[in-house]
């Protein structure tokens, strides 16, 4: 077992980039994601790493330099969060449908505006559809085992996809929490040598990267993009299990906390599943068939598994740490359309009711009253209550 | 026509110089015409052509390559002539 220690969330992500060694690691600063790139720039300076530092003019220039040292064939990391993923954007796209491996930790936090420095997941659902694989970590320690994995993940030869690893901002990028390191040879070992595919850099044989594709083929381009996503789950699971046997943790596509002989349910991501599990033991205790599902891989989405883990249930209410004006929240519209597709034997089969919380939106604090709020009105509506609101805000002043 | 199952992920074009399959003259409005009596061979035309589609055969101007010239008009403008008459001038395609 690798050492215990008491980190942040950053320091912990900072630590495992530490630990891959990237060939080249592109930055721009910015709250609350800085403590990570600052780290990693005196481990480059103490000659911790091997890592050639670029110091970029803006995160879409950081995103720029890390997708061209990556099609040169390096090992590439960066870092960001909320208005610097939004700079990001056009060029997260060119990142995924050039089939480059970039391992960028998302520390989540709202965007603008108004104004606001605090965690919530509007950043990374914005990028929801940039093509991404998209890991998110419920605290420090979950946050430095994704980022490990993430590197096999991403660089994984039937992949070369880029892998976001999301955690919320402040929340868990500055609390400090007791985390278990691996030592620095058993994550080399796990990660391996990076093997480049098609390199620039290789000058015996010339290539092309970013070619002009019209009405002829581009849409050939998407449709490989798509099943390239599809084989994403596999390689999730099969790294997860051999992580498992380094470390002893456990991972899958989601997690599921007392689920299996549920009633009531919710659906959860990042720090506040914490909470959440807290009262799901509560209503237990009070003898109120209370579970929890919180998702890990976002994109792509683990419809079928999902919806699996949930379809036995009366009333599930998903909660949204980002919101889509004038629609349901990002995992909602997920989650439904996961459970549409469930089908039973033919003689037209009960689901659960669904539910739409957004709660905690630009840092706003989740109480274990929040979540008590919500299983209450969930197991009214497992007696038979009727939904009164689909989509509704938890947490804001009335 | 190729279908998505045969395509390179990423877009990424191993053949090198296969630009040269990709014919770009047909972009062109206007089309650079050369007239050898005016030319130095400077070969600044050469320099500046964007497209490579200036042909220089042993070191000497003989003309352009109306497959990529995409009629941009730089050589024409760079071309110093002899004394003040152009060696290149541009006219309207198809004219
Ligand atoms: S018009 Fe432009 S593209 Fe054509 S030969 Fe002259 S410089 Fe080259
Ligand atoms: S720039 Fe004009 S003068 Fe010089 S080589 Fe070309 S055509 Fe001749």
């Amino acid at each position: 077992m690798g050492k215990i220690a008491a980190v942040t969330g950053n320091e912990a992500v900072a630590n495992a980039l530490r630990q891959a060694n990237p060939d080249v690691c592109s930055l721009y600063p910015i709250t609350p994601q800085t403590d990570i790139v600052q780290r990693f720039a005196s481990y480059v300076s103490n000659g911790q790493v091997d890592t050639e530092l670029i110091n970029a003019e803006s995160e879409h220039s950081s995103m720029s330099a890390a997708i061209g040292a990556s099609a040169a064939g390096g090992r590439v990391v960066t870092a960001t969060s909320s208005q610097g993923l939004a700079l990001m954007w056009e060029m997260l796209h060119i990142a995924s449908a050039t089939n480059l491996p970039i391992i960028m930790p998302l520390v989540n936090r709202a965007l603008s505006a108004p104004l606001n420095i605090h965690g919530d997941h509007s950043d990374g659902m914005g990028a929801r559809d940039t093509g991404w694989i998209q890991l998110w970590s419920e605290n420090a320690q979950e946050a430095y085992d994704n980022t490990v994995q993430a590197f096999r993940i991403g660089e994984h030869k039937d992949l070369r996809l880029p892998v976001m690893v999301c955690m919320d901002g402040f929340i868990i990028s500055h609390s400090i929490e007791r985390i278990e390191y691996l030592e620095d040879k058993q994550v080399k070992d796990f990660i391996g040598e990076f093997v480049n595919v098609n390199p620039l850099l290789d000058l015996e044989h010339p290539k092309s990267y970013g070619p002009l594709i019209l009405t002829d083929l581009y849409m050939e381009f998407k449709r490989l993009q798509h099943e390239i996503m599809g084989r994403v789950k596999k390689v999730v699971l099969d790294v997860a299990e051999d992580f498992y046997k380094l470390s002893g943790r456990r991972y899958g596509l989601f997690e599921s906390y007392r689920l299996e002989d549920a009633e009531i349910g919710m659906v959860v991501m990042n720090s506040a599943a914490g909470t959440s599990k807290d009262v799901v033991d509560a209503f237990r205790d009070k003898g109120i068939k209370a579970g929890l599902l919180k998702p890990r891989l976002f994109r792509p989405f683990p419809y079928t598994e999902i919806a699996d883990a949930l379809k036995h249930l009366k009333a599930v209410c998903v909660m949204d740490r980002a919101d889509s004006y004038g629609g349901y929240g990002p995992m909602f519209m997920e989650i439904s359309s996961a459970l549409y597709q469930v089908t039973g034997n033919g003689s037209g089969v009960a689901k659960p009711k669904l539910i739409n919380k957004i709660y905690g939106l630009g840092g706003r604090d989740y109480m274990p009253e929040q979540a008590e709020q919500v299983f209450t009105e969930l197991d009214a509506i497992a007696k038979g209550a009727p939904v009164k609101l689909v989509k509704d805000y938890i947490g804001v002043r009335e | 026509m190729k279908k998505w199952k045969e395509l390179v992920p990423g877009a990424v074009v191993l053949e090198a110089g296969s630009s040269e399959k990709f014919k770009t003259g047909s972009w062109r409005s206007f089309r650079p015409r050369w007239i050898e009596e005016n030319c130095i061979q400077c070969l600044f035309c050469w320099l500046y052509c964007p497209d490579m589609a200036v042909k220089v055969v042993e070191g000497k101007m003989t003309g352009f390559d109306y497959d990529f010239c995409k009629g941009c008009g730089v050589c024409a403008r760079e071309c110093p002539g002899k004394k003040g008459q152009k060696a290149i001038v541009m006219e309207p395609e198809g004219k």
